[in-house]
């Protein structure tokens, strides 16, 4: 089965909620909708599951037209963010509602629960209450009935965001595994790029109800091409600033002279933007070759192995990730390192700016 | 300046237990040092706000004392005891502008006005409210109003100490590291005692200065965060910090070698014979784990996971699941992948306990 958006629009009091998503999902395949809240990942999963219907553009199951099919009718699950069971069944009920609305044969339910149960570890509690339920055994439950229906179409809004940390590492890395035995389109909602890039898949990067690019989702973190896409999908923040282009010199907004980005030789002078993310910066001695930023810190976060300097840099407060544990005193003046190399260039409309082959430029 | 004393603390709901098992919050003996950040880290269930609860004052502690200074309060409610919350969900008044939010705990203590308006004016500074000072809470953001809370927690210098509640839950991704950054800059001008309840490592170990990290109603290692990292001394500690978490493979140790699966390995140090019958392990970060093009034990690929930062390699050693990180250079992975553990940062668990070695 193939799912397809085009050109979705949803317009609310005459804004546009949902501007213009041309998205297509395969059977089986895993794909993450990643962007802040607000960003419209709720909203569009509503739109796919025909929860609300698009002011504009088609849905498309296996190239016909589903616009207009209300939820019932089509073949969905979905799994929210604040897990919805039933208080008054038990969990083995609350698997099996589904099934029962569908009217299947009670030796069917029987063994579809079972199974569900099993996959999600749940067969020990099937004869409890909700409320006698942890909140990651409570999730689970929402989820085995969103696995028990065989749902084509299975969309998991952030399904894991109100579950502790390390519950939310082993159930990341089942859910996929789990559903995708199914073969069913799985779609699957997040605000952190460290979960998508675990998930693996595809990924859709939105910003105010738009998609900014969608691709594989290493691709799309190691390439993206627009500015949006690339804020979105860096934690910490992706750290900016703003240069001008002299024929790949560069120089700050106030007119320092930075040095050379090479994805900016060939292009047109005049004013860009450059995004990079806390792991290509260093803190060191200027070196040959790296942009240099003087800066002061004003904090400094270890998370174990790692460090994070928060270091202003006169446009901006930069986060730079060093490997192993230092103790950067607030105040204190640093250099930061960038490597131009892993610098992303923008234009002045947010499309990012690679360098031209040789023969691009001749041409 | 006040340091906290829990003096043999412990909870049950039920009178005196018979054995541990029986305790919500198992007996503890620690001091929270006036000026630092302390965070409480574990899942859920572990007892992490019920101590929090027996620091504040909702829980009356079932055994031992709690003391503020040299002050027992243990039986005292909330409101004497001089703290200050933030909760998950931000708690502030929607009709007041943010200046009067600010104020409020201030004027509720009689304070002169010009010493309520630097104060005010102060902590609106760090955490830029400034110019948002004279807008009614009512229609700001979630972000906003919980900033506003934090500030609120904040704004007292006189209390014993800020206890806050899981109070980023409600924030996105790249507001946090803002907040984060805030509050601990904020801890550093303030000289306060803070305590932060959590179950997101990260969290805890940028926000403070020592970890507690509690499982199952007991506080299993108190350390700052690189000695977590580096030497948890409980499995479950390995476990719970990083991400993924540490190794651990059944051993048996001999001297300065572990027998792992047939294979054998380097420690680090030296150790004494371990008793028979018992549950020996060896703990190695994924970090410490290296995939190599040289010599190292022979392990068989399961699957890659690319981090963008990092790449995993989950492999199994002899049937054992392992965690590896691979080097940047190493662009393809066969079936079977040289693993390089590194002996310095392996370390050896009894009954899930590290045992010291003697260094070689």
């Amino acid at each position: 089965m193939t799912f397809a958006l085009d050109h979705i629009g949803l317009s609310v009091g005459g804004t546009n909620v949902i501007d213009d998503v041309c998205l297509t999902f395969e059977a089986g395949s895993l794909n993450v909708l990643l962007g802040p809240t607000l960003a419209g990942k709720t909203t569009i999963m509503r739109l796919m599951a025909g929860l609300d219907r698009p002011t504009s553009g088609r849905l498309l199951l296996d190239g016909r037209d589903v616009t207009g099919v209300p939820v019932r009718e089509r073949s969905v699950a979905m799994v929210y963010q604040q897990f919805i069971n039933y208080p008054s069944l038990s969990v083995f009920e609350n698997i099996a509602s589904p099934l029962r609305v569908a009217g299947l044969p009670s030796a069917e339910i029987e063994s579809r629960v079972r199974e569900a149960a099993r996959v999600l570890r749940l067969e020990n509690l099937l004869q409890r209450l909700p409320s006698q339920l942890s909140g990651g055994q409570q999730q689970r439950t929402a989820i085995a009935r969103a696995l028990v229906k065989r749902a084509g179409l299975v969309l998991l809004d952030e399904p894991l965001a109100n579950l502790d940390y390390k519950l939310r590492e082993e159930l990341r890395e089942e859910l996929p595994r789990i559903f995708s035995a199914t073969g069913a389109v799985l779609v699957y909602a997040t605000t952190e790029p460290s979960e998508a890039l675990l998930l693996g898949g595809a990924t859709a990067t939105l910003s105010e109800g738009r998609v900014t690019q969608f691709g594989p989702t290493s691709a799309v973190y190691r390439d993206p091409a627009r500015i949006e896409a690339a804020r979105v999908f860096s934690d910490p923040p992706l750290n900016e600033l703003a240069v001008v282009n002299q024929g790949g010199a560069v120089k700050s907004a106030d007119g320092r002279a930075l040095g050379r980005v090479a994805a900016l030789a060939s292009r047109p002078d005049g004013a860009y933007r450059l995004g990079f993310r806390a792991d290509a910066a260093s803190i060191g001695p200027p070196s040959p070759g790296a942009l240099s930023f003087e800066g002061v810190v004003s904090v400094t976060e270890l998370s174990g192995s790692e460090s994070f300097v928060h270091a202003d840099v006169g446009f901006g407060v930069w986060v730079c990730l060093v490997e192993g544990v230092h103790e950067w005193a607030p105040g204190q003046t640093v250099n930061v390192n960038v490597d131009p190399a892993r610098m992303f260039a923008f234009d002045g409309q947010g499309d990012r700016v690679r360098a031209r082959s040789p023969a691009e430029v001749a041409a | 300046m006040t340091s906290i004393t829990l003096d043999h603390i412990a909870h049950s709901y039920m009178g005196k237990p018979k054995d541990d098992s029986g305790y919500q919050l198992k007996p503890l003996n620690h001091v929270w040092e006036h000026g630092l950040a302390y965070a409480l880290l574990g899942p859920s269930g572990c007892g992490k706000t019920t101590l929090l609860n027996v620091i504040s004052g909702l829980v009356i502690p079932s055994e031992g004392r709690l003391l503020f200074g040299e002050r027992d309060v243990t039986r005292l409610p909330t409101e004497q005891r001089n703290i200050a919350q933030v909760f998950q969900f931000p708690v502030i008044y929607d009709t007041m502008t943010v200046a009067e939010n600010l104020a409020f705990p201030l004027k509720n203590r009689r304070q002169p006005r010009l010493v309520i308006e630097k104060r005010v004016a102060e902590i609106a500074d760090m955490l830029d409210l400034t110019a948002d000072l004279n807008r009614r809470a009512r229609g700001l953001t979630a972000d906003a109003k919980q900033k506003i809370s934090l500030g609120r927690g904040l704004v007292r210098s006189d209390v014993s100490a800020v206890l806050f509640d899981e109070p980023l839950t409600v924030i996105d991704p790249a507001l946090k590291w803002e907040l984060r950054s805030k509050l601990k800059r904020v801890h550093r001008a303030l000289d306060l005692l803070m305590i932060y309840v959590t179950h997101d490592q990260i969290e805890a170990l940028t926000f403070a200065d020592k970890v507690v990290v509690m499982n199952d109603g007991r506080a299993v290692q108190i350390g700052t965060p690189a000695e977590l990292f580096y030497q948890p001394e409980h499995t479950f500690v390995g476990y719970f910090i990083g991400s993924p978490g540490m190794n651990f493979l059944p051993a048996e140790v001999r001297g300065a070698r572990a027998h792992v699966a047939g294979f054998e390995m380097a420690l680090g140090a030296t150790y004494a014979d371990m008793p028979k019958g018992r549950n020996i392990q060896v703990g190695v970060r994924p970090e410490f784990v290296a995939g190599t093009r040289g010599a190292g034990l022979p392990a068989q690929v399961r699957r890659v996971s690319d981090l963008g930062r990092k790449r995993l390699a989950y492999v199994s050693l002899a049937g054992h699941p392992l965690v590896a990180t691979l080097p940047h250079d190493m662009e393809s992975v066969g079936e079977t992948l040289n693993i390089a553990i590194d002996a310095a940062n392996t370390h050896v668990y009894l009954d899930d306990v590290r045992v010291a070695g003697r260094a070689p």
